[in-house]
């Protein structure tokens, strides 16, 4: 790790930080010979500040919107100069699956030569952990915070897999850092030559934002696969696979028990919340195993 | 040397061609369109070998330019009003990198109400943005300004985009004659890019995040690079008139009848054009025009001195700033001490500027006409 | 006057210079349980563990003291200490 990955000690993340343990294992597979596109982030934060960087490989920050679309320039320019190189454009969840969402549907739908990475830790936590559309239901965030008129976020989470397989991209994946030999494999994929554009969703529980000690942070990934608050599987050429089968799914509470930010869904009257995240869980447990050919 | 009849849109596709970026991105918005849609029939023709990338959005078009021009290639795209507005914040972020991308703007009136005619309200919406800004008077400029323009940017001591701004419609869309230059002159006078390259041995950062301790430094720089660019401009614009025959003033500003005349005014653009011709058709002798053909940077000395001999001034301007006026007319005042500077603001969303109207604001001038006058 | 910059801050070396060793509240011991497998190696946030001799060795110039790598450790061999 550190040096041989291009992702260098010394950088200001939070301690336990998930993004840093995805990034590290994600440029081993990569190599050196790699642009990463950074939109404005925990990562990019933690990582830029001017004089420093803890970037061992070439590195580009824009804005927050436009990894992609900055991502699909360098691609062009790479192709151009006839160099040969991986292009991974990472950003958070809000710079997929909110802010970001155009730009990565441009750079899909143009079939731009980029592998795309949503480092998802379910909030804008750069800014202080506000609510995203990649929010989970029912989860604390200051600006979705419980109350006596709120149960906290009542949405549900923006299905940004469905968004991103429906652009008939070659390959589009869920990952985890709890499950780091499935993540790598992945990129392994995602990176090759004819399944560009590519995706890789990697849930990243953050210890700050999700209320938890920063040492269970692994631990809390693997949980959310256990639960099936994470399902791990991958779109490959259309064809869909589940990669971490779970034969029996531990109850969601399990799962919600471990967080602050669901610690008021454990008072009374809101059994009900868990009640429909439990739903929710099994009907796409079920939608998914139907994809994938299983019963 | 070719001469073809263009319009100004498509003379400056064929500049774009000359100049060869790398990458093209760019989404369509009137009275741009014309521009992009003759690149993508030479792509498609095999005439302008580049990576075409039709981008989803404004925003989008300049980042995709941001990210190639980043990895070292040169790059170009077009927009107005709206467009570059929605790219606002992707223009600080390419000008902070010092990324000499160049962009034709063809200058539109930004909504509400909704316009698609002429005013210069969407770049001067930029001036800020630490883009060099340069106005032309006619679709062969527009078409000698695209060339110079990548030379400039490029230049290492510059390091900064440029956008090159043309009316729309009255010069997007209007056809005249216009000098092709020869394919080798200019790759003789704008050889390849040279500017800092991806390379997987030596990688870098780029766009790190500065905090207070450092930010300022940034910015001045970014100051001290666009006061460099006059002088890069100057010799440019000298060089080109070498090769071409054709210069345009010091390349910062062009005077017009100012050697006898008494009374001056300032403006820029096609408005130039106009100008020119009313006063020769009207053999009028004690008005001079001062064309200011780059207004980023803004060459302050210069426009000094030309105003040097003059009673009084006039600033025409297809732009207002509610509430205080019309933004350039601020900006010459600064320059010209005790002398009275008639405000005009003209032409907005298309408004037509007829030789009525100019010879109005000439009477104006000369009565040193005081407040703001609508044309 | 502003601090000298690079052209355009443009960076190319990683300073491995924010040593983070102030901040920790407790650090990991490992044990003489350690096999030298990997993982606590794949699972660090700060990439500050190596093998080395087939033992896991924890550079704490730069571990926060997270102790995921305790957590993570198949073989328990790794205990978080209050840091001194």
């Amino acid at each position: 790790m550190g040096v041989e990955c291009g992702f260098y000690q010394g950088s200001t993340n939070c301690c336990g930080c998930p993004e840093t343990i995805a990034v590290r294992n994600i440029l081993e597979v990569a190599g050196k010979k790699t642009v990463v596109v950074n939109a404005t982030s925990c990562l990019e934060i933690v990582s830029s500040q001017y004089p420093h960087t803890s970037w061992g490989v070439n590195y580009i920050h824009g804005a927050f919107e436009n990894a992609s679309a900055i991502a699909s320039g360098v691609s062009l320019a790479l192709e151009n100069m006839g160099k040969k190189g991986n292009v991974i454009a990472i950003a958070g969840d809000g710079g997929t699956l909110d802010i970001g969402l155009q730009a990565l549907s441009g750079s899909l739908e143009r079939g731009d030569k980029i592998c795309f990475v949503c480092l998802d830790n379910n909030a804008y936590m750069n800014t202080g952990i506000q609510r995203s559309s990649a929010t989970p239901f029912g989860a604390w965030t200051t600006t979705s915070p419980h109350g006596r008129f709120s149960i906290g976020k009542e949405e549900w989470k923006k299905p940004i897999m469905e968004i991103v397989s429906s652009h008939r991209t070659p390959y589009s994946a869920t990952a985890s850092i709890g499950f780091i030999t499935d993540l790598k494999e992945k990129v392994r994929k995602a990176l090759e030559k004819g399944n560009l554009p590519s995706f890789i969703h990697v849930e990243c529980p953050c210890p700050l934002g999700w209320k938890f000690d920063p040492s269970k942070t692994v631990e809390i990934a693997k949980l959310a696969v256990e639960t099936g608050m994470w399902i791990l599987y991958e779109i490959d050429n259309g064809n869909f696979r589940i990669t971490k089968p779970v034969e029996k799914r531990k109850p969601v509470k399990e799962y919600l028990r471990t967080q602050g930010r669901f610690s008021h869904l454990f008072k009374s009257g809101n059994e009900g919340v868990i009640k429909k995240i439990q739903e929710q869980v099994d009907s796409e447990w079920g939608k998914l195993l139907k994809l994938s050919g299983q019963k | 040397m070719t001469k073809k009849i263009l319009e100004g849109s498509h003379a400056i596709a064929e500049a774009v061609k000359l100049c060869d970026p790398g990458v093209v991105a760019a989404y369509p918005i009137t009275p741009q369109t014309h521009i992009i849609e003759r690149l993508s029939e030479m792509v498609a023709d095999g005439e302008f070998k580049t990576k075409f990338s039709r981008a989803e959005s404004e925003h989008s078009a300049m980042s995709i330019c941001l990210g190639a021009q980043a990895s070292g290639i040169r790059t170009f795209t077009a927009s107005a009003s709206q467009g570059v507005a929605l790219m606002h914040e992707v223009l600080y972020n390419v000008s902070g990198m010092r990324l000499p991308v160049v962009m034709a703007v063809a200058n539109r009136s930004l909504a509400s109400p909704l316009n698609i005619w002429c005013d210069w309200s969407d770049t001067f919406a930029e001036r800020d943005s630490g883009w060099m800004q340069f106005y032309c008077e006619s679709a062969q400029e527009a078409f000698d300004t695209i060339i110079q323009a990548y030379k400039i940017a490029e230049n290492p001591n510059v390091s900064l985009p440029a956008m090159v701004c043309i009316d729309g419609f009255i010069l997007s869309h209007v056809y005249e004659p216009v000098d092709i230059a020869d394919k080798k002159l200019v790759r003789k006078f704008l050889p390849e890019y040279r500017g800092r390259k991806i390379d997987f041995d030596k990688p870098v950062t780029q766009g790190a995040w500065a905090g207070p301790d450092y930010f300022q430094a940034f910015k001045r720089d970014q100051h001290e690079a666009m006061r460099n660019a006059k002088d890069v401009i100057r010799r440019t614009n000298s060089e080109f008139k070498r090769i071409s025959g054709r210069g345009y003033g010091s390349g910062l500003i062009e005077t017009y009848n100012m050697e006898s005349a008494d009374y001056a005014i300032v403006t820029m653009g096609s408005l130039c054009g106009t100008i020119r011709h009313v006063i020769k058709e009207k053999n009028i002798r004690d008005m001079g025009l001062v064309k200011i053909k780059s207004f980023r940077p803004f060459p302050i000395g210069e426009i000094k001195k030309a105003l040097n001999g003059v009673k009084s001034i006039g600033v025409l301007e297809k732009n207002i700033s509610p509430g205080l006026g019309g933004a350039l007319c601020y900006e010459i005042r600064g320059l010209t001490r005790k002398r009275s500077v008639s405000a005009f603001v003209g032409g907005l969303g298309g408004r037509d500027v007829k030789m009525e109207d100019i010879l109005n604001v000439f009477d104006d001038i000369r009565e040193e006409k005081r407040g703001l006058i609508w044309v | 006057m502003e601090r000298k910059i690079t052209k355009a801050g443009v960076t190319s070396k990683p300073t491995i210079g924010l040593k983070k060793s102030g901040w920790r509240t407790f650090r990991p011991i490992i044990t003489e349980n350690c096999k030298g497998c990997g993982i606590c190696v794949m699972h660090c946030p700060e990439g500050c563990i190596r093998i080395d001799n087939k033992k896991a060795k924890v550079d704490y110039d730069y571990c926060k003291g997270c102790l995921i790598c305790a957590n993570v450790c198949a073989f328990n061999a790794i205990n978080g200490e209050v840091e001194k």
